[in-house]
């Protein structure tokens, strides 16, 4: 498989919320603009890429049996990392994502993509899948995120459209979420998965 | 923090409604609800697990982390001592209790990937819960995940003699249905 079809298969074949229906915990609940939909991808991303990295490196040295815990320690010292990081940097999206940074530790995608792909793979493809598959993530968190805000806040990416005052509030809520999730899935389904 | 009893069960369970509303457990709630047995039997490992380690991740903060300096290495620890736990009631209950194993057996692996767990469990620690306010809260909400999951499930075997367009079927029009759940939930909001 070349570089290329690596970071694109992530995109649309394997894309981890509308194919493989993973993390979506996060994907629901940090949805409510398009900017923290991003910015949680991003830090996912993050997260992703360099626990592939350091997992396909370590891979030869970690005892068959004790894989997982091994696997679960790396990607926790990483979403550490970041968690301090955003903390220091972007507090605003710190605060609005809140429980959900840590908890980027058990999103099923990361260790996923651990045990399927970097435990097999050279470092350099895992770095790759790691961006496919981040950028598939970020994508559709972007995509849930700015459909929610438009529909809830009349706003996208935090510019108001003038057209506020129309707009059922419910989408931002949480019923909005599973709905969005929901019909942008059947979207999915229906035109780009055949 | 005061706050009552009273208000940390029914603002658990029904208002801020672990599913629901915060968005915790999404993967067990779409996945295992397919049944209501199997989504009582689910409901009740979570309540267990989450009981259990509410107590020990509130001692492991108060005792250990917070004496340390250490609270950020929050996230790691919490982890492994949730996988952990998991790991050694499975080891127990098979040993004590063979027909409570036979019951829980299957669901116990996959509550380690639970995100509700481990976010109980820092959702506790923020909102600075003592700790019978934490066992208190943690047992509210697992009641809570247990309740939306079998009421899902009952929606769910409904469903299944239903005619679904062919792009809806499976999660898409599950999560429609969740929409439809969570908004009978936002009834409750504003009662504690």
């Amino acid at each position: 498989m070349n570089k290329l079809q690596i970071i694109l298969s992530g995109i649309i074949k394997n894309n981890p919320t509308f194919v493989l229906v993973l993390g979506m915990c996060p994907t629901l609940g940090t949805t409510t603009s398009a900017i923290n939909g991003m910015g949680m991808g991003v830090a996912t991303m993050a997260v992703l890429i360099m626990s592939n990295l350091v997992i396909s490196l370590i891979k030869n040295f970690i005892p068959d049996k004790v894989r997982i815990p091994a696997f679960i320690v790396v990607i926790a010292s990483f979403v550490t990392i970041i968690q301090m990081l955003m903390q220091a940097y972007v507090p605003s999206l710190y605060a609005s994502l809140g429980v959900f940074i840590p908890l980027i530790v058990v999103n099923c995608i990361i260790l996923g993509r651990a045990e399927a792909f970097a435990s097999k793979n050279g470092a350099i493809d895992s770095m790759l899948d790691g961006v496919g598959i981040g950028l598939g993530f970020t994508l559709s968190l972007t995509v849930i995120g700015a459909v929610r805000e438009v529909l809830g806040s009349g706003a996208i990416f935090g510019y108001s459209l003038g057209i506020s005052d129309y707009m059922p509030l419910v989408f931002v809520l949480a019923p909005g979420a599973f709905l969005v999730l929901g019909y942008l899935m059947v979207l999915f389904n229906k035109f780009v998965k055949k | 923090m005061e706050l009552s009893y009273f208000a940390i069960i029914i603002g658990a369970i029904f208002v801020n409604n672990v599913v629901l509303a915060q968005f915790l457990g999404i993967c067990p709630f779409l996945g295992v609800s397919s049944k209501v047995d199997t989504s009582l039997g689910m409901g009740a490992a979570v309540t267990f697990v989450m009981a259990l380690s509410s107590i020990v991740a509130w001692s492991i903060q108060e005792f250990i982390l917070v004496p340390l300096g250490i609270e950020y290495m929050q996230t790691i620890v919490f982890i492994l001592v949730i996988a952990a736990l998991v790991q050694m009631v499975e080891i127990v209950l098979k040993k004590v209790s063979p027909s409570l194993y036979q019951a829980l057996g299957i669901f116990l692996p996959l509550i380690t990937t639970n995100c509700a767990v481990l976010g109980v469990a820092i959702l506790m620690i923020q909102k600075e819960f003592n700790l019978l306010q934490s066992f208190t809260y943690s047992v509210s909400t697992a009641l809570g995940f247990a309740l939306a999951l079998v009421i899902f499930a009952g929606l769910r075997e409904r469903l299944e003699l239903e005619d679904v367009p062919e792009a809806m079927k499976g999660i898409p029009v599950s999560l429609i249905v969740a929409a439809i759940l969570a908004m009978a939930f936002m009834g409750f909001s504003g009662l504690v």
